[in-house]
């Protein structure tokens, strides 16, 4: 029997989760022996023609990361998905939106504004802006259309599989990868990741106070970050307690607060919502006044509590032409 | 605003209203017994207790056609499990900011302190809610998302050669 096809692409994303790939160092190598690679071309020369030949479902799996944001994307994912037995979102940003989701907070005009028009270092007279097709003397040449609103890879193909993680940790992909060769699957639309909150696996864990309770929220530039305290109880506003584990606490490790790269556990439909829910009972106080003067410390609550998954979240975009709140 | 134009044009608002079940439920209860009348553009889910009350509720209720979430709980101190109507405040001024930072106008959304004795403030409460809501118009959130990114799918063009690697 031949060795079951793979491949990896990526759409708007950093690129990260192609590096984490090749962190899986030497265990890659079992990988490689394993199976075939029929698509990668980040890191081996294949065209879009190459998966255009292949018969149906002649991947076994296909593995894709980044975030849907233009037409090119949407016509490659619509494509591998036709190619692919299985689809995996590899990432935050095909699960959830990510980083490039946030930009669900402006208008493509604003964004292009921002870019091609306000930044210092930029001088555009004609204010030229990118164009889905553009007549030169040689011709006509195009560019894919970038969409007003970002999605989740599972907003525009169906999706079987999700890998969790900004990027996804090497452990969890080596055991999805596993289980895929193995034929020992989850049920369909699974996060192949624990089903528990972060807390659980932290190295601070018993550090946390019996009852976490704030008088003000602290940003990590404004304090000394003491290496051994739950950052909670240091009023950092740490996610953990409201995103999956499976990464090992690799931030706090680092002495930094969880951000949320993992996602909600099972039982959460809009994390950002449900990190609300959990950061602001926390807070030490019955008066309205002071209660909302402890928020103010939260400058940015979109940014901070959907950083990874705006598109994946109730509200899915911003909804007026300008955002005043989080940036000046 | 709506009083020029003819009835049948008046926009009226759906607006879902979170009632605990120890206070606020209880005093809308006493509202219809006194046969106190209100608008009814007011559709109430009664739950155990404001606390109880998840983020996730009045997003998901605003996204699935609500134009306002009203939210009523017992006063501060009166709250029968303690102090579930604090978290509810709590919880609440940050869904606000959270709203304010979306476009999404916070004056939409509104939590209320109405003790079982009060179902005139139930009446009150709940008129003064629809006008402000019906001020501010219908809020659309879910077709507006879609239409979105529908718009997005239309727009597309035939691409005749496209690059690999989707990052640009």
């Amino acid at each position: 029997m031949s060795k079951p096809k793979v491949g990896f692409y990526w759409c708007a994303s950093c690129g990260g989760c192609e590096e984490a790939v090749v962190d899986l160092a030497e265990k890659i190598l079992d990988v490689v022996a394993a199976v075939d690679i029929a698509f990668w071309p980040v890191a081996l020369d294949f065209k879009r023609s190459d998966v255009e030949a292949m018969p149906d479902d002649n991947m076994a799996v296909c593995f894709i990361n980044g975030a849907i944001r233009s037409s090119e994307q949407q016509e490659m994912v619509e494509l591998l998905r036709e190619k692919s037995q299985l689809v995996v979102a590899f990432g935050s940003c095909a699960q959830l939106g990510g980083i490039p989701g946030l930009a669900n907070m402006f208008r493509r005009q604003d964004m292009f504004n921002e870019v091609y028009i306000n930044t210092a270092s930029t001088v555009n007279d004609g204010k030229v802006f990118p164009a889905v097709s553009t007549n030169v003397d040689e011709g006509t040449l195009t560019l894919p259309l970038l969409w007003d609103t970002v999605k989740t890879l599972d907003q525009v193909v169906d999706v079987d599989y999700y890998l969790p993680g900004c990027p996804p940790p090497v452990n969890l992909i080596t055991d999805a990868v596993g289980a895929i060769l193995a034929g020992k699957l989850p049920a369909k639309g699974s996060i192949l990741a624990p089903d528990i909150a972060l807390c659980e696996e932290c190295i601070r864990r018993d550090t946390k106070p019996d009852k976490l309770s704030l008088k003000e929220f602290k940003r990590p530039f404004e304090i000394k970050i003491d290496p051994e305290l739950c950052l909670l109880a240091q009023g950092l506003l740490c996610l953990g307690a409201v995103t999956r584990k499976g990464c090992g606490a690799a931030c706090v490790k680092a002495n930094m607060p969880c951000t949320g790269c993992m996602g909600p556990t099972d039982q959460v439909t809009d994390y950002g919502a449900k990190a609300i829910s959990a950061i602001a009972s926390l807070i030490d106080s019955n008066d309205e006044k002071e209660i909302e003067k402890i928020l103010t410390n939260i400058v940015d609550p979109a940014g901070t509590f959907y950083r990874y998954s705006l598109p994946a979240s109730l509200l899915h975009r911003h909804y007026e032409t300008s955002y005043e709140g989080g940036r000046k | 605003m709506s009083d020029n134009k003819s009835e049948e044009k008046r926009f009226e608002p759906k607006i879902v209203a979170f009632f605990c079940n120890w206070c606020t439920y209880t005093a809308a209860d006493l509202a219809g017994t006194a046969r106190m009348t209100y608008s009814p553009n007011v559709r109430v889910v009664r739950i155990m207790c404001s606390g109880r009350l998840d983020p996730q509720f009045v997003l998901a209720a605003l996204r699935d056609g609500a134009d306002g979430v009203l939210i009523g709980g017992c006063h501060p101190g009166d709250c029968h499990y303690q102090e579930g109507n604090y978290k509810a405040i709590r919880r609440f001024r940050l869904l606000k900011k959270l709203l304010k930072s979306m476009g999404i106008d916070d004056a939409r959304v509104r939590l209320e302190w109405i003790a079982a004795s009060e179902g005139d403030k139930v009446q009150k409460v709940i008129n003064e809610m629809t006008e402000t809501v019906r001020k501010l118009g219908p809020l659309d959130l879910e077709p507006k998302a879609w239409k979105l990114i529908r718009k997005t799918q239309i727009e597309l063009p035939k691409a005749p050669q496209i690059a690999l690697g989707g990052v640009s």
